[in-house]
């Protein structure tokens, strides 16, 4: 649980440093008026929906973080024996970059009020979305095929979850971006900027923590020095 | 959003309260059922909860005439009997406790306190509700599946909870796994539209400083829930897998029945681990609304202000902040480093720091105040006193060597009853006491709330003050029969019938109640727009029950913080929150109260 424990350690200390800023020192009892001096608000002017999707990629970022805690501790056991990493994977990295991408000149296009470049970066960040989908259900399917089966061992077990629990984020995000599609017509370029945005963030999220994930469970990485840290005042 | 500019002063940048856009509902449905009105959904999440919460009580009965009464109820054999455990205990801390307060009073009370008109995303909001019942019809499913419900104890440790002699191991067990899975998706929707509300949603005027403490409380909680849920969301699915697909995440290799399983190499530490990391944060997300409700109650009904406000709130964060360090004391029989158990029964003795704050700051605020010993205020008295008690076990229990002789007893028992069950349960009572003339616009009957009251808070005792001694004794928790030992004495059965009777007299009570619920809501008296004279802004309302929008065509505007009462100079004992009258005699002089 080291993972998670640094994970939230670093949570504990941006909402420290937030909350440092909200006024948590003064003695409201004092105070009388509408305060609209008060420093406290200044940070949270960002759109609510903007704020709301912070913290579901924080909730989303937690839940991954604890999948790999869990993995850190299993592959700890004696039977742990990874699979081999199908080549497909890379190339699922590289859509996977693209549709980034794509989707981050869809964001730039609403900024400059350009709806047919905003419709058609949609389109091929959504498309290469599901390539890297289909991608993903391939390398499952060659693995099962060269036998390596969720009941074989854990290690397979945990492909095939950490995959499935990042696709169907992923999956989740692609409604969305429909929905920021089939608007593309009729909203105001105001609204429209915002959903772009707001798929164009978490689809840089979803990067993220897919490259994260790649690299543990491709290469397994140790993380020995870490438990090495942390424990080092206790010997 | 809308850009409309509120209050007058050029320097206020118009957008920091920008309007919402409410969906208006059209016709009955919309108003009533699929609500998209934090009000209704408020009331959904606790009528809900309360009709679960009502299984769990029979459940609860069942068992205690097992206990009372062995071999008289040929029905409730062990495997009921431990079905209707597990059904219990995870019936009344998730989708009773945490459902009550967060998707209860939390949907109810945030927009209200904090001059807002609905939660951020009320879609979402509303979704949230519906997924949350879906939860629970699965959970109740479970009853009626072949095989019953799992009956694995609350904490669904593996292996045993998917091995073949555990009841509801085909079904029961899936379907709690997924109803649990449900419940977290649904909680995170509705957990996300609590804490953008508070940050995003406040009226003009209400600095964070200036929040009820109720709000401080749900939202701490909130947060503290949408990361430790994960947790348990990520232990869930795994077991699902394991008891579905045959992996081996957690189950060990094993021989059952003469016969090697197919599992082999997991660690069922892991899943404790996943859920203790969850479950520790779950008292505090179950105790931290209770905490700030019952500062509300408890200045209110004392006519003081809160002693120590400050101080409240920081120990609210401090205390939530905590939570997530300790969750190993749960694990002490399990085996570990005596370093870790060194590290948690440490952190788990700081935690008494912060919550003893909490306890002086309530009786400082009763201190010479003006105690008002109406309903709401004996169930917030109620809740300090159990609360003491069960937190004072807590600190025999925090301790490893201590932990492990009273671990499997009946003291373990009584102890998280009182502080994790009773405590937050009469808290519970006395918000709704306190809040159901908002709601309906009708008082609850006093009579009955008083005897309802007592026979809760003394049945409460009789029962569980008793099962400290039970559990000294060395009489095991888990048991469906003791059978004949050398250390319980006989009369130790006299004990536990008697605490069957009291189980079965505090029950009934929780009928007396509902029925005035009922009652009350044609019968009662009618309470006004704020009957007990309060200064936080739901009571301030134009309507009373709020109408759709909560505050007409003005939002209210913050001009103090939310406990001014008895204050010097000012015409009544209490200054509503957005009352905007000269700064009070003793401000305005410069000297600060505490």
């Amino acid at each position: 649980m080291t993972i998670a424990l640094l994970f939230l350690g670093v949570l504990a200390a941006v909402a420290a440093w937030w909350l440092a800023r909200q006024g948590l020192t003064t003695k409201p009892w004092l105070e009388t008026g509408p305060m609209d001096d008060a420093p406290v608000r200044g940070s949270m002017r960002v759109p609510a929906a903007k704020l709301g999707l912070g913290m579901f990629m924080t909730v989303a970022a937690t839940l991954l973080v604890l999948l790999l805690s869990a993995y850190s501790i299993r592959m700890e056991m004696a039977d742990w024996s990874p699979p081999p990493r199908p080549g497909l994977l890379w190339a699922n990295t590289a859509v996977l970059v693209l549709a980034s991408v794509a989707l981050h000149r869809a964001a730039r296009a609403t900024r400059r009020g350009d709806r047919e470049a905003v419709g058609s970066a949609l389109l091929l960040g959504g498309g290469m979305s599901l390539l890297f989908l289909l991608g993903q259900l391939l390398a499952w399917r060659e693995l099962a095929r060269a036998g390596y089966l969720p009941a074989n061992n854990a290690a397979d077990a945990f492909f095939y979850l950490i995959t499935a629990v990042h696709g169907l984020h992923l999956l989740g995000g692609l409604v969305a971006l429909s929905r920021a599609g089939l608007r593309l017509r009729g909203a105001p370029i105001a609204k429209l900027r915002l959903s772009v945005e707001l798929c164009a963030a978490y689809w840089h999220f979803l990067l993220v923590a897919w490259l994260l994930l790649f690299a543990t469970l491709a290469f397994s990485p140790s993380f020995d020095w870490l438990v090495a840290l942390c424990t080092a005042p206790f010997r | 959003m809308g850009e409309l500019a509120h209050g007058a002063g050029g320097q206020i940048p118009a957008a920091e309260v920008p309007e919402m856009e409410l969906p208006h509902p059209h016709g009955w449905w919309s108003t009533y059922v699929f609500s998209q009105d934090a009000k209704v959904i408020g009331i959904q999440y606790a009528l809900t909860a309360l009709a679960i919460g009502m299984v769990a009580l029979v459940l609860s009965w069942l068992m205690r005439l097992q206990l009372g009464f062995p071999d008289t109820f040929t029905f409730i054999d062990p495997q009921a009997y431990y079905q209707f455990i597990t059904m219990h205990g995870m019936i009344m801390v998730v989708y009773l406790l945490t459902a009550l307060f967060l998707g209860g009073f939390g949907n109810y009370l945030i927009p209200l306190m904090l001059g807002a008109r609905d939660m951020v995303f009320p879609f979402v909001n509303m979704l949230s509700f519906w997924v949350y019942l879906l939860a629970v019809l699965v959970l109740v499913a479970s009853f009626f599946v072949p095989g019953g419900p799992t009956g694995a104890g609350w904490t669904l440790y593996p292996p045993q909870a998917i091995l073949s002699g555990t009841p509801g191991r085909d079904w029961g067990i899936v379907l709690m796994l997924l109803s649990l899975c449900l419940f977290i998706a649904g909680f995170t929707m509705g957990g996300l539209n609590y804490v953008v509300t508070v940050l995003q949603a406040r009226t003009r005027g209400m600095t964070l400083m200036r929040m009820p403490l109720t709000v401080w409380g749900i939202f701490t909680a909130t947060v503290m829930a949408l990361l430790a849920f994960p947790a348990l969301f990520v232990g869930a699915v795994m077991l699902l897998l394991d008891r579905l697909l045959g992996t081996s995440f957690f189950m060990p290799t094993l021989v059952e029945m003469g016969q090697q399983l197919r599992y082999g190499g997991g660690s069922p530490i892991l899943f404790q681990h996943l859920f203790w990391f969850f479950g520790h944060p779950e008292v505090y997300i179950v105790a931290l609304p209770a905490f700030g409700i019952v500062s509300d109650l408890i200045s209110t009904h004392a006519r003081r202000n809160i002693f120590g406000y400050r101080m409240m709130v920081w120990a609210i964060v401090i205390i939530g902040a905590l939570s997530f360090v300790v969750w190993a004391h749960h694990m002490y029989v399990s085996g570990m480093h005596p370093w870790f158990g060194f590290f948690f029964a440490t952190t788990t003795l700081i935690i008494a720091i912060p919550t003893a704050i909490k306890v002086y700051n309530w009786l400082l605020t009763l201190w010479r105040g003006n105690i008002h010993l109406n309903v709401p205020m004996l169930f917030a008295l109620g809740f300090i006193v159990t609360f003491v008690n069960g937190g004072l076990t807590g600190l025999f229990l925090g301790n490893v060597v201590v932990d492990v002789p009273l671990s499997d007893t009946m003291f373990v028992v009584a102890h998280f009853h009182m502080v994790m069950g009773v405590a937050p349960v009469m808290v519970i009572f006395g918000g709704i006491y306190h809040w159901y003339p908002k709601m309906t616009g009708r008082m609850l009957d006093d009579t009955m709330g008083k005897i309802h009251f007592w026979v809760t808070f003394l049945g409460a005792y009789a029962i569980f003050f008793p099962m400290h001694y039970l559990g000294l004794l060395g009489v095991p928790r888990r048991y469906h029969t003791i059978g004949e030992t050398s250390f319980v004495p006989a009369s130790a059965a006299d004990l536990n019938a008697f605490i069957s009777v009291v189980a079965l007299v505090v029950g009934a009570a929780q009928m007396l109640f509902l029925f005035n619920l009922l009652w009350s809501l044609r019968h009662g008296r009618e309470s006004g727009p704020n009957p007990w004279r309060a200064t936080t802004l739901e009571w301030q309302t134009p309507e009373t029950p709020p109408g759709h929008g909560n505050w007409g065509k003005e939002l209210p505007v913050v001009h103090r913080w939310a406990y001014d009462y008895a204050v010097p100079g000012a015409p009544e004992d209490f200054v509503p929150q957005n009352e905007a009258l000269p700064p009070p005699a003793h401000v305005a002089k410069g000297e600060a109260t505490a």
